[in-house]
């Protein structure tokens, strides 16, 4: 079933689009421009060809040329590039996304509960509500800090929260990323772009701003600072400049005015971590770090890690430095534990959670298993500790012969493993090929848990670029978009 | 300031300096040559590999085994990311350093930087190349002044700042010495030529040019090129921002703004070793040098910024706090550096402070 846009003139931008018969954001299933998008729609269908080419070129130029790249890793020639950003902009109007932020505040406050309590009292085990063994089991769980109290009792500070829509239109959760989530400066300059080339249309539409972002993340950061220290130094760690990520992390610690540190610059004394300035030591307070648990400190994690500072732990754990986020929140990003996160918000909160998650299955329950290894062609299997889209199987797309590589690779580690039924996610009209067609999309909005929880309108909207991908991951051929809360529902 | 933003801060501005050399030297002597009418293979190595060496890389050149015909030395000193002190890999470098330091330097900088770079490894940088030279070495040198302009403009004056004013100074003082020394096997080793031929004069008139210092010479010595005169010009001059003294002691200047340590005083030996040198340029003369050989004192002065480089690296960049560390600092810094080779994007990174 596809359906002819309406209203649009002939020979302009939007007018040969095609809604798909899937969820489309823009068009309705009659093919009507839906309300919150008629002013955009409606600028666009007036923009002529050759002035759309010509912004698309500048904005692009314009990346390339401050540098707003990424590295991708395996490419030998190390080459940046550009993360593909399309002008349409992503869409929510005002009582999508205020639904949106509870459940995401809803949900981060139940994660950081569930951390604390798997951390020291592990009443969820106890009341039965997660089997041990799933934690025990979990490769993030470090059990060097069980026991230990992280500073206010807060586990995950920065959250990003992948969101899809299905079919219908129903928003869920994908995942969580409950670690070194990545993508926000890319909101930022998204947002930039589009201010510089469609400066009327902002003020038109009613667009909330995004640009306060650092600032939360700051207040955040020094919110946790040990106690006592009257002008708490905070220092972004980040591991180099071949990191995939750099530009993020150097374009966050200018916004926010801090110093951006190497594991070199850094170096602990008494329990005390310092950097090295030109004029001697300088004590640091909080780190904000980029750099996963495992190469923090290679006195205690990974002995061949380079990139982190030798004693850092120990000047942690003496509470002279506090980390965001904090050691040991990999475990809520556990592909099992998604399983688990209704139940937690039931558990902890004594609420339904707002946004459901995908419906799962454990490789590990048998039940699950045998239903697994009988779909698997239709079925989504993803590793329970990998991220950026690597591995993962798409059934319905794979080869025979993939599929039977995961067969047995789930069969020899089924705790490894979940599936998902395969999610038909929503449509946005993209450019591609000189034209607009539908391209599957998803939101990860960044969660900031302070003092209180702070949430930037929208988030980083990624688009498959690819014809029919549903893998919108910067690594594997994805783009962005900029993503647009309106103040009201038009 | 972290001491690796300072480090980087000193190598983005020496680099951007090197690549602005580099383009100086070669483009004079591309021109020189239509002076020349044909030149035997002999000569052509005479002509050229004095300027091989002034970019310190006589040994990495032989070893290509190429004949040293003005396009494979512009080749080999423009685009030949194997070498580390070719135009592309300095400023490969100058953005690596950069980008290092995103967070330290003004927008519009990295702009500038950053168009230079993609530019370099352009097709159409090639093809500029090919159409003409002198093009293209003017559009390396302009955005070089562009780079130093912006800096002076846009960035605030702080101890980063001085750092990198810091690597430029070191930088042209030494490239000047370099320029001025290619033509050292036309001098006696010890003493004052007598007199200079026509050929001899349009070499050592190249050698001005090459340093934006042919008006301003003959409006202090006249017309007649003498190497006593852009000798002394080049190494002794007190307001010419090109001569060595010059960039000595403005050098000298930011270290001590580094420091904050007054004139006359000093808090450590690059700070000593720098004011000593000040003080020998300021007090002695062209004779006295040329007494000594011209050749000799050069590479004298060349060995003593080597030492300041060093000293500066010891005092603010590697200070050792404890002996344990060390070693590790040591190996993280290897390490950083291997990872640089394995996605190596054509630019070798090296330890810079061994540079």
């Amino acid at each position: 079933m596809t359906a002819m846009a309406k209203s649009q003139p002939a020979g302009s931008l939007l007018a040969d689009y095609h809604v798909n018969g899937l969820f489309d954001e823009m068009y309705g299933r009659d093919g009507g421009v839906l309300g919150h998008y008629e002013k955009v729609h409606s600028a666009f269908g007036s923009l002529a060809r050759e002035d759309f080419h010509a912004k698309r070129h500048s904005v692009d130029l314009a990346f390339l040329r401050q540098g707003v790249t990424f590295n991708v890793y395996g490419d030998s020639r190390g080459a940046e590039r550009i993360f593909p950003f399309d002008l349409v902009p992503r869409i929510i109007p005002a009582k999508e996304w205020e639904l949106l932020e509870r459940g995401l505040a809803q949900r981060i406050t139940a994660l950081n509960l569930f951390l604390h309590d798997i951390y020291h009292e592990q009443k969820i085990v106890k009341d039965g509500v997660i089997p041990a063994h799933y934690i025990l089991s979990g490769k993030h769980f470090r059990r060097e800090f069980v026991n230990f109290t992280v500073p206010k009792d807060i586990y995950i500070h920065v959250c990003g929260t992948d969101l899809i829509r299905d079919d219908k239109g129903q928003y869920m959760v994908l995942e969580d990323n409950g670690r070194c989530p990545s993508g926000v400066s890319y909101v930022l300059e998204n947002r930039r772009a589009m201010k510089r080339t469609f400066r009327g249309m902002f003020e038109n539409v009613g667009v909330r701003p995004v640009e306060h972002y650092p600032q939360e993340l700051l207040k955040t950061l020094q919110h946790i600072a040990p106690a006592g220290v009257a002008y708490p130094r905070v220092a972004l760690l980040t591991p180099g400049a071949n990191n995939s990520a750099y530009f993020e992390h150097t374009y966050l610690a200018r916004q926010m005015g801090i110093e951006i540190v190497e594991g070199r610059d850094l170096l602990v004394r008494d329990e005390h971590v310092f950097m090295r300035t030109t004029k001697g030591l300088q004590p640091v307070h909080v780190i904000y770090r980029r750099i996963d648990d495992d190469f923090l400190d290679p006195t205690v994690f990974r002995k061949d890690s380079m990139l982190g500072v030798p004693g850092l732990i120990r000047a942690y754990r003496a509470g002279n430095v506090s980390l965001a986020n904090s050691i040991g929140t990999g475990i809520a990003d556990d592909k099992v534990m998604y399983y688990f996160v209704p139940r937690m918000i039931q558990y902890y909160l004594k609420q339904e959670p707002i946004i459901p998650n995908v419906p799962t299955y454990l490789a590990s329950e048998e039940e699950d298993l045998k239903y697994i290894l009988e779909n698997l062609e239709k079925l989504v299997v993803k590793a329970a500790n990998e991220s950026g889209g690597y591995g993962m199987l798409m059934g319905p797309k794979a080869a025979k012969a993939e599929i039977e590589e995961f067969r047995a690779r789930i069969q020899a580690d089924p705790r490894n493993y979940i599936a998902q039924p395969m999610i038909s996610l929503s449509c946005h009209p993209t450019f591609v090929d000189g034209g607009f067609e539908g391209r599957h999309i998803d939101l990860r909005p960044f969660i900031l848990y302070g003092e209180k929880i702070v949430i930037v309108p929208g988030g980083l909207t990624r688009v498959a670029l690819r014809k029919g991908s549903l893998v919108v991951n910067s690594s594997q051929g994805g783009g962005s978009k900029d993503t647009w809360v309106l103040y009201g529902d038009e | 300031m972290l001491s690796r933003v300072a480090n980087s801060l000193y190598w983005m501005s020496r680099y951007i300096e090197r690549a602005e050399n580099i383009a100086r030297i070669l483009d004079v002597n591309l021109q020189l040559l239509l002076d020349f009418r044909s030149l035997d293979d002999e000569g052509m190595r005479d002509h050229w590999m004095p300027i091989v060496q002034a970019a310190g890389e006589q040994e990495s050149f032989i070893a290509q085994k190429q004949r040293a015909t003005a396009s494979a030395v512009a080749e080999f000193m423009v685009f030949r990311q194997e070498n580390p002190n070719s135009i592309v890999s300095s400023i490969c470098q100058a953005r690596e350093n950069a980008r290092m330091v995103r967070d330290q330097i003004t927008v519009e900088t990295w702009e500038e930087l950053n168009r230079l770079y993609l530019f370099v490894l352009s097709p159409e940088a090639r093809q500029m190349w090919l159409d003409s030279p002198t093009d293209f070495f003017n559009s390396i040198k302009s955005s070089s002044l562009q780079l130093i302009g912006l800096s002076y403009a846009t960035h605030i004056h702080n101890e980063g700042w001085w750092f990198s004013q810091a690597g430029r100074y070191i930088e042209r003082a030494d490239k000047t010495s370099r320029i001025l020394d290619v033509r050292y096997h036309t001098l006696p080793a010890r003493g004052m030529p007598k007199t200079v031929n026509q050929t001899e004069a349009l070499e050592w008139s190249a050698i001005l040019r090459s340093c934006s210092a042919w008006d301003v010479f003959k409006s202090a010595y006249g017309a007649e090129v003498h190497p006593r005169n852009v000798a002394d010009m080049l190494v002794l001059n007190e307001n010419f921002p090109r001569s060595i003294r010059f960039c000595v002691e403005r050098l000298n200047d930011a270290l001590r703004r580094i420091s904050g340590v007054s004139e006359r005083r000093f808090s450590n030996d690059a700070e000593k070793l720098c004011g000593r040198l000040a003080a020998e340029l300021q007090f002695c003369t062209i004779e006295e040098i040329f007494e000594a050989g011209l050749h000799d004192y050069l590479d004298q002065v060349q060995l003593k910024l080597n030492n300041i480089g060093e000293a500066l690296f010891n005092a603010y960049i590697f200070q050792s706090f404890e002996p344990d560390g060390e070693v590790q600092l040591v190996q993280q810094e290897e390490q950083q550096q291997q990872v640089h080779c394995h996605d190596a994007r054509g630019a070798v990174p090296r330890l810079n402070h061994l540079t």
